[in-house]
């Protein structure tokens, strides 16, 4: 746990618990969108149908979660009146349940692209190009969501790098889309399928990076959107 | 003057300006031999609403009333260092309080209109200092302040009958438009409405937005969320230090002093 960030200690204990409460929750959703993640995967890598009726049930707790922590901030927001600390905290989860809620939703949109290529027998080698920038995209938002957990400004903006390199693997999973419908006009379709799917993990990608970037103005009070990373790293050595 | 060495202390943030209205070097406040105030140093912009926060006892109604020298009141209070109303020395000698007192007016956390007409509270400093010569001078001046303070068409058939006969909020007002008829360059408002309900307070604290653009306000309150709402500038105050000044944008997002965080997040300092 960072220094840097307060939780407890309020004289209201019960204020207390109620933020716990919050960060505690955020966890378990970032958990189920894991699996989601790791469900998605195991159907890419298995062509096994199975995993993506799983996909489907966890985005629907994962829809859930995103109200009730939605709902537990509004509250807070409404009753304490949060300050300093505490309202970065509510802010800085709102925004991230929503980051989740549509990193869920992008998992099992690939989810059901896999589905639909074992249906209608795309050939494998299109598809499982996705492999390696769905692992890569799944270790940055186990990452992220370790950062989250420990409130760790620091290694937030070392894993702000990862984006470049999913960004890279995606533009190299288009090329060879492009080559492959360049052979047969008829891998056109097909192709499209798996470029959205790919398109769907860079976008969990960029997800990833709005939560890190919460996380950063959670723990220091900065607003590192549209900030470059060495800028970034410039400002939060200035304030420590 | 002492002659041990005095205790120093360096305040967060942006305590100074450029052009202040008030300017606080060094002051220290003793109620006999125990200190309240410690080594405050701080400018007050000139038409800003500051805020003054802390826990009760830290010396913020102590600190306020060095800004008028309210404190000379006290017979054991004793206040040391420099502090300036734009390029004067109000604890000059030759300063007359009461002038000062025009120029730096107060208003308490209990409404305390004086027994007497809605129409004599406000005309009492227009009097005391010759503001006007002719009845029909005076006359507008009560109207105009009444005016200002919203409350002109709640009391304007009635300004004979006594001012206590009016809510607490309206009391409150009065006691305002008091203060503001000797057209003073800085209120100092000690709570000022921590004796009212929600829509009076909202009222009082509308009327100190408008008053802002006239006048320099210092307000202590106890309301963070009013703090937050009328000031562009909060002070923290703990123990009788100044432990922070910034912009209050700043101090309720992102406050420099873990103190300040801790007391403005509701935790044990
Ligand atoms: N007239 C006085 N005589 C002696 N000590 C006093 C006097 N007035 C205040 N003090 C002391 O000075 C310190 C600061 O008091 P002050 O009233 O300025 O605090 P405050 O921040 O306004 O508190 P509150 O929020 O409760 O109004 C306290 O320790 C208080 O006991
Ligand atoms: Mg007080």
């Amino acid at each position: 746990m960072n220094e840097d960030v307060m939780v407890g200690g309020h004289i209201s204990r019960q204020y207390d618990e109620e933020l716990d409460e919050i960060r505690s929750r955020v966890l378990q959703m970032g958990g189920l969108v894991e699996t989601q993640m790791d469900k998605t995967l195991d159907a890419l890598r298995e062509d096994e149908s199975d995993h993506i009726v799983d996909v489907e049930k966890l985005d629907r707790k994962v829809n859930k979660m995103e109200m009730l922590i939605d709902e537990e901030c509004t509250q807070i927001l409404a009753k304490r009146q949060p300050a300093a600390g505490d309202l970065r905290l509510i802010i800085a989860t709102s925004k991230s349940v929503r980051d989740l809620e549509r990193i869920g939703d992008e998992a099992e949109r690939v989810a059901h692209m896999v589905r639909n290529a074992m249906d209608n027998q795309i050939s494998k080698k299109a598809f499982k190009g996705l492999l390696s920038l769905g692992e890569q995209t799944k270790e940055l938002l186990h990452k992220t969501l370790n950062v989250y957990a420990r409130m760790e400004t620091r290694k937030a903006v070392k894993l702000m790098r990862k984006d470049q390199e999913i960004d890279d693997e995606y533009s190299r999973v288009v090329l060879r889309l492009i080559e492959y419908m360049k052979k047969d006009p008829d891998n056109i379709s097909d192709a499209l399928d798996v470029m959205w799917a790919a398109r769907s993990l860079e976008r969990i990608g960029d997800h990833c990076i709005n939560i890190l970037e919460n996380v950063i103005y959670l723990v220091e009070g900065e607003d590192v959107r549209h900030t470059g990373i060495k800028e970034i790293k410039r400002q939060l050595s200035n304030s420590d | 003057m002492l002659d041990t060495a005095k205790e120093t202390y360096q305040t967060a943030g942006e305590p100074f300006l450029d052009e202040p209205k008030m300017r606080v070097r060094n002051a220290d406040v003793f109620y006999a031999d125990k200190q309240a105030i410690f080594d405050v140093n701080i400018d007050i912009g000139k038409n800003e609403v500051i805020s003054m926060i802390g826990p009760s006892g830290c010396g913020k109604s102590t600190f306020l009333r060095c800004l008028n020298r309210m404190n000379d009141t006290i017979d054991i209070c004793r206040v040391t260092g420099e502090l300036f109303l734009e390029d004067q020395d109000i604890y000059d000698r030759s300063i007359d309080v009461v002038e000062l007192r025009a120029r730096v007016g107060m208003v308490f956390q209990k409404p305390n209109p004086f027994p007497k007409s809605i129409y004599e509270n406000v005309a009492y400093g227009a009097r005391i200092h010759g503001l006007t010569d002719t009845k029909v001078e005076l006359d507008e001046l009560i109207e105009k302040s009444l005016h200002r303070c919203g409350l002109w068409n709640e009391v304007k058939d009635r300004l004979e009958e006594p001012a206590t006969g009016l809510s607490g909020g309206q009391q409150q007002r009065l006691c305002i438009a008091r203060a503001i008829a000797v057209n003073p360059e800085v209120i100092l408002m000690d709570e000022p409405c921590s004796a009212l309900d929600p829509i009076a307070t909202a009222t009082v604290e509308e009327l100190i937005h408008e008053l802002s653009e006239n006048f320099t306000i210092c307000i202590v309150t106890h309301s963070m969320q009013q703090a937050a709402r009328v000031s562009s500038r909060t002070a923290y105050f703990h123990l009788g230090k100044l432990i922070e000044v910034n912009d209050t944008s700043k101090v309720f997002t992102n406050p420099e002093h873990q103190l300040t965080e801790e007391y403005i997040t509701g935790r044990i300092g």
